[in-house]
């Protein structure tokens, strides 16, 4: 099971040459880095490392970090060399020995509880600034996204633009954003090393009258593009390890190109017969659409119909739309509205399917919807023969999977 | 070994008088049985434990391996931590305070020898009830934590969950009895002069460990039958839909959890306190502040418990008060450990193995301490919490720390206990061997953790880099199993073929080494006065207290009556906690009645002997 192979975007660092990967130096190298703990490593090497910042708030924990890590390494310098002296000098050298009966002393006594609470001190106050500097808003016009953790998979909600998508977190680079997180299910922890701690991303108890909820935030401003790799820090069950995430930090541009495609994808190249509000699944109440947001309606986008298309798409299409999996999937511009699962518009941009688990391509999003729970044991979504949460299976063929599979590729 | 304070003659004790019987063990009321059967019960959960260890490193060798599945994975995770904690650590802790306190204070058991009783059997029932489900696969699954709201039945259907709450809810009874019996036994029980601040470091830990366990253990308990409740009865106090707080769960969890580590460490320090000395030769260097140093950790240590919570967003208030708190904590603790170093200072140091493990702690347990002020700080820990790093950490702490303290008092007292030493040449073997072992283990878990890989994660992506730790780990962890079976072979074979020993062997100053190797089974042939610290190193004081210890009596004191009502009332608490599972009402309310009947029974069975 090969879980995430796609590699890095951000640049290869020029000393890793192609050869690195004898043995001494995979040895050498992942023992020396941390120790030497300032500028480590590059992005490409340890892709969740967390002495790599590239964030503000990823910033100030290492540097917190590197102060304190000086400071044990001086205590334990200490402790070592104390033992090591007496483990030397004072063994026993015959059974007669009656060394001096001491039984204490003040000045002593004194001295090794005033000298570390010193160094304790010191600790804990650029601690407690930075505790105060971390959870606070970094700027009042952040992005805001709101970040949903569902078993085994995350949920990326822009309220002010109108866009929800899943697994691949989409930001600006140099703009502060604050991510607010909220559970659907059990308890998850929001964590992108590279950009900074994690934060559990609770269930909500329901909140008594005239109290604000409380949902918990993550407050950074990323500081360089790149692909950035997440994934959930606290145990949520079967599945937990396989429940990743990118976050792909673009310029300015590029983000604001993403947001227009979002609106524009998809629905535009959907054929007459199934375009329009007269979609037959899942346009209740649990809509997270544009519309709800005041965005601009996505249905009138200039996006040109691709004139010709592969006729294999066009079967996945018909079948996706006309299935069970619109239920729960949605896709901006088609009747599919379902927002329990994945939402899948731009599918085929992203790097990853199942929540970071594979990677995105034709024959693994087949695996993926032939057998979800053989790859991500205690998904809810059907496989072709197994049923999964209250849905039974979905009973495509394998031709069948392979257009669905087609289809859902071509969401650029 | 045995050239060693040879101040005291080797008494050959035969115990005429004593039934050795399976019935003798079943029914025995001695704290110094009931001490090996914790003991000998504890070191095969031990092997449970690290079977459970070693199917997880084998998993976790290679980046992306299938060979466990996820479920089965998440549930031996679940038993490790389960295991090694309430059935390994915490009653080998508990063997030692049973041997040991009773004889280190002048008593002739402890207060309450039949709930001393009932407290062993309650442990090995609940114990077992826990560890059984894994070879069915329904073992607990949603780690040693608990958490809310994964434990829910609409999250976690199956009798896993049940296993867990049912078991540890079990197993709590053991610990909260235990506390209570020596606490009334140190404060009561101890011999004419021995004020408490001339009581063994050892048992001062016990003292201040025991308050810790009838404090610490009620809170999991009603935390446990919160989440019972929830899971049987379909009450919400953890269900967030229904206004329940998941959060909860983690404050009550872990005001138990924070103490439970010191419960863990606590006994270690003190028996490394009664070790360091005697192969110094030299009394313990700042007594009273080494004491007080553990009265403080256990105070201190009810109020850092969200430390384990910095993730969890209570606000930067609280964070900066958790923050304060646990570098307080680390005060008394750096204090301890500057304390042993002085004591060896100036020294006449003997490396007997007992002493390479007293040495060990203070080497190992230092830098489990040191990476815990690095997560003591909430903003490091943002990165640091629920990583390999974490894993490391405590580890450390808990084998470097708690698990090489008691095997240092293995070596120790196992000639006090046996008549015979254990193999030094076997011991230093197992020392090395634990050394290279949990150091290969768990030092490469640093790593793992600072380059990003998560705890409780069956598999890991090859991308992250960090397969060389991972096969580190895994090879260190074969070694320290090696380890622990060159520990239990020793054990075998020097029970009957070790060298003999004799009452004093080690030039020990504590009382429990006035009395022959092994003791009577009543402990004392007559009580000893004690007028200092260290009654056998005072030339004067010695020949008073041998006088006392070593004399044969005509007449053997009255002991206590053996009793199998709490072997009974053991099985019955253990049925009528496992009935819950049902979740029938009536049915789990006539589940009650053979307890009752139980506690009826005992409450009525004369204590001692007729005409007594």
């Amino acid at each position: 099971m090969r879980l995430t192979p796609k590699r890095h975007e951000v640049p290869e660092s020029t000393w890793r040459a192609g050869g690195a990967r004898a043995l001494l130096p995979r040895l050498v190298m992942p023992l020396m880095v941390p120790l030497l703990t300032a500028g480590c490593g590059d992005a490409d090497q340890y892709p969740m490392s967390t002495l790599n910042p590239h964030s503000d708030f990823a910033e100030i924990i290492h540097s917190l970090y590197v102060s304190i890590f000086w400071w044990t390494m001086l205590i334990l310098a200490v402790v070592w060399v104390l033992v090591a002296v007496v483990v030397v000098r004072f063994r026993r050298k015959s059974d007669d020995e009656q060394p001096k009966q001491i039984r204490g002393h003040l000045g002593l006594e004194i001295g090794w509880t005033v000298g570390p609470a010193l160094i304790v001190v010191a600790i804990t106050i650029p601690t407690i600034q930075a505790v105060f500097e971390t959870q606070r808003p970094v700027a009042d016009d952040a992005l805001l996204v709101e970040v949903t953790g569902h078993q085994f998979w995350w949920e990326f909600h822009y309220p002010e633009q109108g866009v929800t998508t899943a697994n691949e977190l989409r930001l600006p680079v140099d703009r502060p954003v604050s991510l607010r997180l909220e559970s659907n299910d059990v308890i998850h922890s929001f964590w992108v090393p590279l950009l900074g701690g994690k934060r559990d991303v609770n269930p909500e108890p329901a909140v008594r009258e005239g109290r604000e909820p409380g949902a918990n935030w993550l407050h950074f401003t990323p500081q360089e593009t790149g692909v950035y790799r997440g994934q959930c820090a606290e145990f949520c069950g079967d599945s937990h390890a396989l429940m990743a995430m990118r976050v792909v930090v673009d310029d300015e541009s590029g983000f604001d190109g993403w947001i227009e495609r979002w609106h524009a994808s998809a629905g535009a190249a959907v054929p007459d017969p199934v375009n329009g509000e007269d979609g037959s699944a899942g346009d209740g109440e649990v809509q997270v659409t544009a519309a709800e947001n005041g965005a601009p309606s996505p249905v009138a986008s200039s996006t040109q119909v691709p004139t010709e298309e592969d006729p294999q798409v066009t079967v996945g299409r018909e079948l996706f739309l006309n299935s069970t999996c619109t239920a729960c999937h949605g896709i901006q511009g088609t009747p599919a509205q379902g927002a329990i699962a994945p939402n899948l518009t731009l599918f085929g941009e992203r790097a990853t399917v199942g929540a970071g688990t594979l990677e995105n391509n034709e024959e693994n999003v087949v695996r993926w919807i032939m057998h979800p729970q053989l790859i991500k044991p205690g998904v809810l979504m059907p496989g072709v023969d197994t049923p999964g949460g209250n849905w039974p299976a979905t009973g495509f063929s394998e031709d069948e999977v392979r257009a669905i599979a087609a289809y859902l590729l071509s969401l650029k | 070994m045995s050239s060693v304070g040879t101040d005291t003659p080797a008494v050959q004790h035969t115990s005429h008088e004593e039934d050795t019987g399976l019935w003798s063990w079943i029914t025995t009321v001695d704290h110094k049985r009931i001490a090996i059967m914790y003991f000998a019960t504890a070191t095969a959960f031990f092997f449970v434990g690290g079977m459970e260890a070693l199917l997880i490193r084998i998993q976790l060798m290679n980046p992306e391996q299938s060979i466990i599945s996820p479920e089965l994975y998440n549930q031996l995770f679940t038993m490790h931590g389960t295991t090694m904690i309430f059935l390994v650590a915490m009653p080998m802790a508990v063997a030692f305070f049973n041997y040991v306190v009773p004889l280190q204070i002048g008593a002739r058991d402890v207060a309450f020898p039949r709930l001393n009783a009932l407290s062993y059997w309650i442990f090995l029932f609940g114990g077992v009830y826990m560890t059984l489900p894994i070879l069915f696969g329904v073992a607990p699954n949603a780690a040693w934590t608990g958490y809310a709201t994964l434990t829910l039945p609409q999250f976690n259907p199956g009798v896993n969950v049940d296993f867990w709450f049912i078991g540890l809810s079990i197993v709590g009874i053991a610990s909260l009895a235990g506390g209570v019996n020596f606490i009334t036994t140190i404060i009561n029980m101890r011999a004419p002069g021995m004020k408490m601040m001339r009581m063994p470091l050892f048992t001062w830990m016990t003292f201040v460990t025991s308050f810790l366990l009838i404090t610490a253990i009620p809170v999991i308990a009603v935390a446990m039958v919160f989440l019972g409740f929830d899971r049987v009865f379909a009450t919400t106090f953890f269900n967030p839909d229904m206004g329940g707080d998941p959060v909860l769960w983690q404050h009550l969890f872990w005001i138990f959890g924070h103490p439970e580590v010191y419960i863990l460490i606590l006994p270690a320090f003190g028996v490394i306190s009664d070790v360091i000395p005697t192969f110094s030769k030299k009394p313990l260097f700042g007594y009273p502040i080494v004491v007080y140093a553990g009265v403080l950790i256990g105070f201190i240590g009810w109020g850092v418990w969200s430390h384990h919570m910095f993730t969890v967003g209570l606000g930067p208030i609280a964070d900066s008060f958790f923050v304060a708190a646990t570098m307080i904590i680390a005060i008394p603790t750096g204090v301890k450990i500057f304390n042993w170093i002085a004591t060896m200072w100036g020294g006449s140091i003997q490396f007997t193995t007992a002493m390479l493990f007293a040495v060990g702690l203070v080497v190992i347990f230092t830098v489990g301490g040191l990476s815990g002020i690095m997560h003591a700080s909430a903003p490091v820990d943002l990165q640091q919490h629920d990583t390999y790093f974490v894993v490391a950490h405590f580890h450390y702490v808990i084998v470097g720390g708690a698990m090489m303290g008691l095997w240092s008092g293995l070596y120790y007292w196992f000639p006090k206990v046996s008549g015979r030493f254990l193999s030094e040449t076997l011991g230093k073997w197992h020392f090395w061997t634990t050394m290279i072992g949990l150091n290969l283990t768990f030092f490469p878990m640093h790593f793992s953790g600072l380059f990003g890989m998560p705890r409780r994660i069956f598999t890991y992506s090859a991308d992250l880099n960090v397969d060389i730790y991972n096969q580190l780990s895994t090879v260190g962890a074969f070694i320290f199993g090696l380890s622990a079976l060159i520990m239990t072979w020793n054990i075998i074979r020097s029970w009957r073929g070790g060298e003999p020993a004799s009452a004093n062997p080690w030039g020990a100053p504590h009382l429990e080494w006035s009395i022959p190797s092994p003791p009577h089974h009543y402990n004392f042939p007559a009580i000893p006065t004690i007028r200092s610290r260290e009654p056998l190193w005072n030339a004067s004081e010695r020949e008073e207290v041998l006088a006392a210890t070593m004399q044969e009596l005509d007449e053997e004191p009255v002991m206590p009556n053996p009793s199998y009502w709490p072997v009974l009332l053991a099985a019955a608490i253990t049925l009528a906690w496992a009935l819950v599972m049902t979740g029938i009402w009536w049915v789990i309310l006539l589940g009650t009645l053979p307890v009752l009947l139980c506690v009826f029974k005992w409450a009525f069975e004369p204590p001692f002997p007729e005409g007594h």
